[in-house]
């Protein structure tokens, strides 16, 4: 036996260690991967990362077999000539070949009506390059899966607090006291997550779980709370309506720094009915935002003044009358009057959740945040020239992500937190909620979708952003009658705020040529024929139907994948992507940042190996189209070609000739010597790798709280380009956006009006103070028939991640189940362990359902996306993802009928355009004994695809490098 | 009894069922000195490979008063081990030095009374050596003097996110894992088999907030300086104004 401990595993053959960025999931720890004899042999976290401080997942460590894949794609690959899309049939072709295709399609479609394109990407964090292609490209048919995954929570808290959960703020555990995570909220930076939690845990803090399901992070909660799905809004809106009937709101921080005192006219017959009053002489400079010329009700004076101006004092309550006889109230009181009636009991008999113990649950915030306070000797000056000798916090922390966010009611139940996080006095404060640069923004921030018609030309840019932030009705891309520009909808009167597009009806649309036809859909890591899609059987029929032609509906399909997902089955044309350890990526400031609560962070992925076979990463891809197709940012003015490839466009692309702003925000500068804002640096890629590959500026601890009116904060901010104005951002506790399209609908608004239709929806869901709604699937579902709820979460092993296929990984979680209450199989007379049916008004599955106690009566759950297609993936056509396993979105429709006058709308959130996929409602009943033991549907075997790595033994002895073991 | 003996201490208080530490371990020790860890199907039906380190969850209690753990559980390296002296080649051995309970592949026959005799079923048997193979609290990365001391740990506790894992020498009163031990009620599994496992367990300890009554109203509530109380006007009567006394 060789002794452990004289031979060192270094001398194993050749090692060498480097350092890169982890891509098992989205929240991109700092990892040193150690190679031997050319294979990895060792994916370690980087303890000199300041995201992960040497930890590692289940995923990272399981990079190793990510690498070696039998999924792995080498080769583009072309539809055969005669196939029928969807049966895998594909020759293999060269990049030439590939590229030529694609100059020759695309081109045509720029230079005739450029929203023919389509290209949408399962990824969010290379939304800055994507982004950029496609407005270069002049399509404003364009989204991330945002729309699908957590869309409500970032417009819900952005369009409140400017800043929101994500990669854009979140929990300060380590000051906070009393810690609330409602729903499931694990996947975004999770190692973090899970590094706080552990020290918050240890240092006695106290975790409360709100959930109708105890599993993940609610596991180690010291109390759980299970909740009705869907219901969340109802029980944030009584703990709100307690913390004021008990006078624990924090009265200061809403008088200062919120709209709260600001007085909202209430004369119905006014054209600003629900707008702030306001003082006409005050001026308006050019460079501002928010004019600061609201009137609050002074408390010394007793009259109205223009808001924090002097030594007035603006009144929380009351209602008043104005000199000129308008009468108005402060928005707290709007707020006041508005929860009145939602009190414990009546969230009682909405939640499940007994009264008594909502009511402990606001003493607990209220009591934690008021008699607890946190006081850091840091002294900063506010924005209206305050100086202030401390930083207060009030320390109750609160986390949310999809559980709050999948839901058609998501949007109002998001803003209700913010909110509660607010009159808490929590809001970028020690203990409670931070921000994380590039937030605060504006509230909405700068970016506007396309407005109309015009800005969508031939062979021209796209006017505006694909994606953006509406701040009122005029704002929208609609034509002149209404009509949506995006193939998606997004931007339009069904979803006016969709800020990340409506991924899930893509496909949907297209097919049905609503509102228009497109000629190519181009998916990048989207797996939009699985468990990326509702109604997963129809879309797949969907991607497949032809016209009375013979033509496909949606006539050509693009694929980049590293993997042979079911989707790309699909494709007409395949581009294989490489595996994150073989490919440049950045993790821009221009996108999602990894920044921490203390400054900017941005990093950078360096290839460890070489790429697989023919395998080219995407963004090589993207760089090579804009140049063909001579997109202005890639090339110059006489049409040449201006980057040489991906790692050259980052160092030298800048937003603006001469900007200064780029991917990467450190080491600018000829030299590096400048930081955010500077000229392109030839050596920033060296510089990245000598810093463990990522870029921090911890910012002076007075810029460090209180951001949204941290004067000090802001100015630097403004130096550095990342914002663009120096106003207060005031918090939305009353929202005027909202009231501005309510306004609209109700023809009060003198620009866009939504068509008749959808008046009566704009009006009803754009209030300007949060309110509680059922789901809307469940106005349609017969509760009797359909009792339970269903749900999903992804496996702490599999968060986020895009190979549940991974050799490792697969022998945590084979197979999913149906997680129930053993009442619900007493009821239905199915035991532990057996196979059943579930069944919604939309579609059916078997599967295993499995006892439960940590699971609310009222809900079924399974784990997301363990089910596959057989064949898919690598896998062998009996894998048990394949026959054991199942996929919950057949059970789930992309559009709702008859909802607004007879007509169907996305199943979507009316605001945002969220997709509701945890609003599904069904029943569980038992199979009968001579039903195969196999989950359906089954769709028939996908064969290898040319070029796929493959793997055929019975057994696999993994030891990396040449000395096998 | 030997005079050091390392273990790790795992925290059920923190442990969020991750499987950090079970694929860290996977990794580390499959191309280390115990590796092959072979996986058999790994891409087919029931796929089932070695596992040093595994995470069992189950559920404790009925609704709503119900548990949710997860259970890491490796060799626990006991100070009796009952799996050295059944073996009949000496294969399997515990370390003078360390305590920590290694198997010799070169003597192992595969005969698998040590996995018999386990109470704890940490053992795991790699089909295509034919060979019994264990959790070596990473031997070959603790003693290895290339690596930053910080980082001369075992894979899983490197791993792990939440902090859950304590690595040390369990006689020594003053080590991290000896001090949590004695501070959080570390428990050992099924001390009553007589094998006195070194790795131990910390409980689920639950934080509270005790509420006062008075505290809900303060003298400083928000509501008494935002709602006035209601002031009769100037001219009202008033007693005053009534009698002479």
């Amino acid at each position: 036996m060789r002794d452990p401990v004289i031979s060192r595993d270094s001398e194993l053959g050749r090692s060498e260690v480097k350092t890169t960025t982890c891509y098992m999931c989205a929240c991109r720890c700092g990892i040193r991967v150690h190679v031997r004899d050319g294979e990895v042999r060792y994916i370690e976290g980087n303890p000199d990362h300041p995201l992960n401080q040497g930890v590692i997942c289940a995923k990272g460590a399981s990079g190793i077999m990510k690498q070696y894949s039998p999924a792995r794609l080498t080769q583009p690959l072309k539809r055969k000539e005669g196939a029928e899309r969807g049966t895998n049939a594909f020759e293999a072709i060269s990049w030439d070949e590939t590229f030529q295709i694609l100059e020759e399609r695309l081109g045509n479609i720029r230079a005739t009506d450029p929203k023919k394109l389509a290209l949408f990407t399962g990824r969010d964090q290379m939304q800055a390059l994507t982004g950029m292609f496609a407005k270069q490209f002049g399509t404003p048919n364009y989204a991330a899966h945002g729309g699908f995954c957590s869309v409500n929570m970032a417009a819900g808290m952005i369009y409140t607090i400017g800043g929101s959960f994500w990669e854009f703020g979140g929990p300060d555990l380590d000051r906070a006291k009393l810690f609330v995570m409602i729903g499931t909220a694990e996947d975004h930076h999770s190692n973090p997550m899970k590094i706080a939690l552990g020290t918050f845990k240890r240092g006695g803090g106290r975790f409360i779980a709100i959930n109708p399901v105890r599993t993940g992070y609610a596991a180690i909660a010291d109390e759980w709370v299970p909740i009705r799905p869907g219901t969340d809004g109802a029980l944030l809106l009584a703990l709100i309506h307690e913390i004021i009937e008990m006078g624990m709101f924090d009265r200061e921080f809403l008088i200062q720094y919120t709209n709260a005192a600001e007085l909202v006219n209430l004369d119905e017959k006014s054209d600003t009915f629900g707008l702030f009053v306001r003082d006409p002489d005050v001026p308006v400079r050019p460079d501002t935002f928010d004019t600061p010329d609201r009137l609050w009700w002074d408390r010394h004076s007793d009259a109205p003044v223009v808001s924090r101006t002097g030594d007035t004092e603006g009144r929380l309550m009351g209602e008043f009358t104005l000199p000129d006889g308008t009468p108005v109230k402060p928005s707290f009181q709007l707020l006041k009057d508005r929860v009145k009636d939602f009190s414990p009991d009546w969230a009682e008999g909405i939640t499940g959740i007994p009264a008594a113990t909502i009511k402990r649950l606001a003493h607990e915030m209220g009591v934690t945040a008021r008699d607890q306070k946190i006081e850091l000797p840091i002294a900063w000056t506010d924005c209206w020239g305050k100086d202030h000798d401390t930083v207060v916090g009030n320390p109750v922390a609160f986390h949310a992500m999809r559980g709050l966010a999948a839901h058609s009611n998501g949007f109002h139940a998001i803003r209700s937190l913010s909110i509660l996080m607010t009159i808490l006095g929590t809001i970028d404060r020690p203990g409670g909620f931070r921000h994380k640069a590039p937030f605060p923004r504006p509230i909405p921030p700068c970016p506007k979708p396309p407005k109309g018609v015009h800005a969508i030309k031939p062979n021209t840019p796209l006017e505006g952003t694909p994606l953006g932030w509406p701040a009122d009705p005029d704002e929208l891309s609609v034509d002149a009658n209404g009509t949506p520009l995006r193939i998606d909808k997004a931007f339009s009167w069904e979803f006016p705020l969709s800020v990340h597009g409506l991924m899930h009806n893509v496909i949907t649309n297209a097919w049905r040529g609503d509102p228009y036809p497109i000629d190519t859909l181009f998916l990048f890591m989207a797996n939009m024929a699985w468990n990326s899609t509702m109604n997963t059987v129809e879309v797949r029929k969907m991607l497949v139907d032809k016209d009375e032609n013979g033509d496909y509906k949606i006539p050509f399909i693009v694929v980049a994948d590293a993997f042979q997902s079911e989707t790309v089955a699909f494709a007409d044309l395949v581009l294989p992507d490489t595996s994150y350890l073989e490919r440049h990526d950045v993790m821009s400031i221009l996108d999602r940042p990894i920044s921490e609560f203390d400054g900017p962070i941005d990093s950078v992925r360096v290839p460890i190996l070489p790429p697989l076979g023919d395998s080219k990463p995407f963004q090589e891809v993207l760089i090579e189209l804009g140049s063909r197709l001579k997109l202005p940012a890639f090339v110059h003015k006489d049409g040449s070609r201006k980057f040489r490839d991906y790692p050259d466009f980052i160092v030298n692309f800048e937003t603006d000739a001469g900007s200064g702003i780029g991917f990467l925000a450190g080491w600018r500068g000829k030299s590096g010597e400048k930081f955010m804002v500077g000229e392109p640096n030839p050596s920033q890629w060296e510089m990245y790798a000598r810093n463990n590959n990522h870029f921090h500026y911890e910012l002076p601890r007075s810029y460090q709280y209180m951001r949204n009116w941290n004067k000090g904060y802001l100015t630097w901010a403004q130096r550095h380009r990342l914002v663009r104005y120096t106003d207060a951002i005031n918090i939305h506790l009353y929202s005027e956006v909202l009231q501005k399209f309510r306004l609209a609908a109700e023809g009060k608004w003198q620009g866009k009006q939504p068509p008749e239709h959808l008046r009566e929806r704009v009006r009803t869901f754009f209030d300007p103070l949060p309110f509680y709604y059922p789901p809307l699937e469940w106005r349609q579902t017969d509760a009797s028939r359909y009792p339970l709820s269903a749900l999903t979460q992804r496996p702490m092993a599999m968060y986020h991640s895009w190979d549940s296929q991974n050799a490792w990984l697969r022998q945590i979680h084979t197979h999913n189940v149906l997680f129930v209450h053993p009442s619900v199989g007493a009821e239905n007379c199915f035991k532990d362990g057996g196979w059943v049916w579930v069944e919604s008004p939309w579609g059916k599955v078997r599967c295993i359902a499995r006892y439960s106690e940590a699971v609310e009566p009222g809900t079924v759950w399974t784990w997301n996306a363990i089910g596959k297609a057989s064949g898919a993936w690598g896998l062998d056509n009996d894998a048990d993802e394949a026959k054991k396993g199942f996929l919950l979105n057949h059970l789930i429709s992309e559009e709702l009928p008859c909802m607004v006058g007879g007509r169907t709308v996305s199943n979507s959130d009316p605001v945002t355009g969220q997709a509701a996929w945890y609003d599904v409602r069904v029943r569980v009943t038992a199979c009968t004994e001579d039903e195969p033991a196999e989950s359906w549907p089954q769709f028939p075997s996908l064969p290898d695809v040319p070029g796929q790595t493959g793997f055929k033994h019975r057994v696999q002895a993994f030891f990396a490098g040449k000395h096998k073991g | 009894m030997n005079d050091k003996q390392y273990a790790l201490v795992i925290d059920l208080n923190v442990c969020v069922g991750c499987h950090a530490c079970v694929t860290s371990c996977k990794e580390w020790n499959t191309s280390g000195f115990a590796g092959p860890l072979p996986d058999t199907n790994p891409y087919g039906a029931e796929p089932s490979g070695v596992f040093f380190n595994r995470v069992q969850t189950f559920e404790c209690g009925t609704f709503p008063a119900t548990e949710t753990i997860h259970f890491p559980k490796s060799c626990l390296h006991c100070e009796e081990p009952p799996c050295v002296p059944v073996c009949p080649t000496g294969a399997s051995y515990k370390r003078e030095a360390d305590g920590i309970v290694l198997v010799d592949t070169d003597k192992c026959v595969g005969c698998k009374y040590c996995s018999w005799s386990c109470p704890y079923g940490v053992r795991e048997f790699d089909e295509v050596m034919g060979v019994m193979k264990k959790c070596t609290l990473c031997v070959d990365r603790i003693y290895d003097l290339s690596l930053p001391p910080e980082r001369r740990k075992p894979a899983c506790v490197l791993a792990c996110p939440s902090g859950a894992r304590i690595f040390g020498d369990i006689k020594d009163p003053t080590s991290a894992a000896s001090v949590a031990i004695f501070e959080s009620s570390g428990y050992q599994l099924m001390p009553e088999w007589g094998t006195s496992p070194s790795n131990h367990y910390l409980p689920r300890r639950k934080a509270k907030i005790l509420l006062h009554e008075d505290e809900l109203v303060r003298a400083d509530n928000a509501l008494k300086i935002e709602a006035d109380l209601a002031k009769p006007a100037f001219s009202a009567p008033s007693i005053d104004d009534m009698s002479s006394w």
